[in-house]
């Protein structure tokens, strides 16, 4: 009693917090309200995740323009930071919750499914994710990263009709799990050899510290398994392999918000972490980080050139993704120059190409979600013109062709890689986007140049086109106005420590 | 007169290296084991391995951060239990046995 007197918990800044507890208000409603209330009208629950993650895009965007004279603040004793990084990746983080309800609305639409289960899903996982990209304490970025990870387990194995869908959600959990081990015991280590487990507190305690050989032995080795941690989660290789097998297999709207949040969050966590916690020890993840980003944008692009599975081949495309943003990581870890700003600019478009290309993909997926080969595509442009012509532009931006977003995003990692005298990389990863090429020109060529095999009659979800339509016309938008996302981006700056 | 008698005192080293074995046991058999439920072991054990790490180097530090930590990971341990055992029980409804190897309809 005595002790518990003296002790005063942190205030707790609500207006601060108001995205995360929209999301959460949401998802309570969704499993309160939907249990007691059977017949909701045709797409309440879509409509009741989409108007929380609006509200949260709201809050954020009001931030961001409030955060223009301050760089930002740590808040929750330092456990939280409110930053225009942060705000920026959670306004990415929102826009793809909204896309992907009104994906998954369809897709449960369409299978006489519909229930609040996988929004409430959705939006927890949601929190996850903006927990991860403003955590600035790495046990409450753990807490963050299980709270998506667990709540992608069971997105992933929802389906229970489709055997590979569960069989995805086992892989994903076994190998997220022991990811997560990873990443723990390098926070560990860190706290150990630090004395924190802040990360500006792990700042402060390495940019005063003496070297001493004992205690850099725990930090190089905790270093090291918090990469192996997050590289698994941002699917960068080495750590890959579960990505192919769990993008195929879960439901398509699943893998589009698990592609696009799932890896802006951990991005966006991977970057605090080096930038801001490790700062003083850039030259020794630096090296790691090249290799992995030299690695994964070959692997991507090479093995993507094999696959015959539409979901499949996007899989692998997204894992070349990661690399050109590991790119421009590694940019970053010079620290001079537009490391940050480039990785956030390839990020926010990445989210948008990727809910794009997955929402075409849904559309052609039949009831059973399974027709994703590359033969299911043959011959579109003959039977839906549209389609096929958006899923060309989309796939033409992943290529990084110009006067599309991709090239922005791909030009601007590159930049900063040759600013920072990072040419090996910068070449590289130039190559790999001509290897890359191959994959997104080869559907384009069986859409347009092939003859139909099945006559079946497609029908698109109006809330699909939605997603398409906003897909298509931020690529065009963004491709021919580049500067409009540049320049939010170079400001997205991490708060002062 | 009394013999002194050198008793080895344990320290935090020692919970270190332990921890590290118990780490090294779960990820091995994370990778050589086929029964989903047993992998699945393995990782509670990698993460309580973690968990002695970290009250060891909490006291090592004499900071509490280390020792607060441990709760956290309980409960997310247990939140994942949950989790897989759901996974595990909606696939073995469908089928009598499983081990990881039967799990192969997805590669590429």
């Amino acid at each position: 009693m005595v002790l518990a007197a003296g002790l005063v918990g942190p205030s707790i800044p609500w207006v601060e917090l108001i995205p995360i507890l929209s999301l959460l208000g949401g998802a309570c409603f969704l499993l309160l309200v939907g249990s007691l209330v059977p017949n909701w009208p045709r797409r309440g629950y879509a409509w009741v995740t989409g108007v929380s993650a609006v509200v949260a895009i709201v809050a954020n965007a009001i931030k961001w323009n409030n955060l223009y004279y301050n760089k930002g603040a740590l808040f929750l004793a330092d456990a939280i930071s409110i930053d225009r990084f942060s705000v920026l990746a959670s306004i990415a983080i929102c826009l793809a919750l909204v896309m992907s309800a009104l994906l998954v609305s369809a897709y449960l639409l369409r299978m006489n499914a519909d229930g609040p289960e996988l929004y409430a899903l959705l939006l927890t996982a949601g929190i996850g994710a903006l927990v991860m990209v403003s955590a600035n304490d790495l046990i409450v970025l753990f807490l963050g990263l299980e709270t998506l990870s667990l709540s992608l387990y069971l997105l992933a194995a929802s389906n229970r009709d489709r055997e590979e869908s569960q069989e995805s959600g086992l892989k994903y959990f076994i190998l997220g799990g022991f990811s997560s081990a990873f990443f723990l015991y390098g926070v560990a280590l860190i706290f150990g050899s630090t004395g924190s487990t802040k990360i500006s507190g792990i700042s402060e305690a390495l940019s005063g510290n003496i070297s001493v050989l004992r205690t850099d032995a725990l930090l190089l080795v905790g270093i090291g398994m918090l990469l192996v941690g997050l590289g698994f989660k941002v699917s960068a290789a080495p750590f890959h392999i579960w990505t192919p097998d769990v993008y195929e297999g879960a439901p398509t709207p699943v893998t589009a918000f698990m592609a696009s949040v799932g890896k802006v969050a951990a991005f966006a966590a991977l970057m605090r972490v080096l930038m801001v916690g490790l700062e003083q020890r850039a030259d020794d993840w630096r090296p790691v980080v090249w290799a992995l980003a030299l690695l994964t944008v070959f692997v991507g692009s090479i093995l993507a050139v094999v696959q015959t599975n539409v979901k499949r081949m996007l899989a692998y495309s997204s894992i070349s993704h990661a690399g050109f943003i590991l790119v421009g990581v590694e940019a970053a870890g010079h620290m001079s120059g537009d490391g940050i700003a480039s990785s956030m600019n390839y990020l926010a478009i990445y989210t948008v190409l990727v809910m794009g290309s997955f929402a075409i993909v849904l559309a052609m997926s039949g009831n059973s979600d399974g027709e994703t080969n590359l033969s299911d595509f043959k011959g579109l442009a003959k039977r839906r013109p549209a389609l096929a012509l958006a899923f060309t532009v989309l796939l033409f931006a992943q290529a990084g062709v110009p006067l599309t977003a991709g090239f922005v995003a791909k030009f601007a990692v590159i930049k900063s890689a040759v600013e920072v005298d990072s040419y090996v990389l910068a070449v590289a990863a130039m190559v790999a986007a001509v290897i890359g090429a191959y994959l997104y020109l080869r559907i384009a060529v069986s859409m347009w140049l092939e003859e139909p095999v099945s006559e079946n009659e497609i029908s698109v979800d109006p809330a699909v086109v939605v997603v398409i339509a906003l897909a298509v016309v931020a690529t065009l938008v963004v491709g021919l106005f580049p500067e409009l996302l540049l320049q939010a981006t170079r400001l997205a700056r991490f708060a002062p420590r | 007169m009394s013999v002194m008698v050198s008793v080895i005192q344990p320290t935090e080293s020692w919970y270190l290296i332990l921890s590290a074995v118990l780490f090294g046991i779960g990820t091995v058999g994370v990778m050589v084991r086929r029964n989903p439920l047993i992998m699945f072991m393995c990782i509670e054990l990698m993460l309580n391995a973690v968990n002695l790490s970290f009250v060891a180097l909490a006291s090592e530090v004499a900071d509490i951060d280390g020792q607060v930590a441990v709760f956290f990971v309980l409960v997310v341990a247990a939140a994942e239990v949950v989790v897989g055992l759901g996974i595990i029980v909606s696939i073995m409804r469908r089928r009598t046995t499983l081990t990881v190897d039967d799990m192969s309809g997805l590669k590429g």
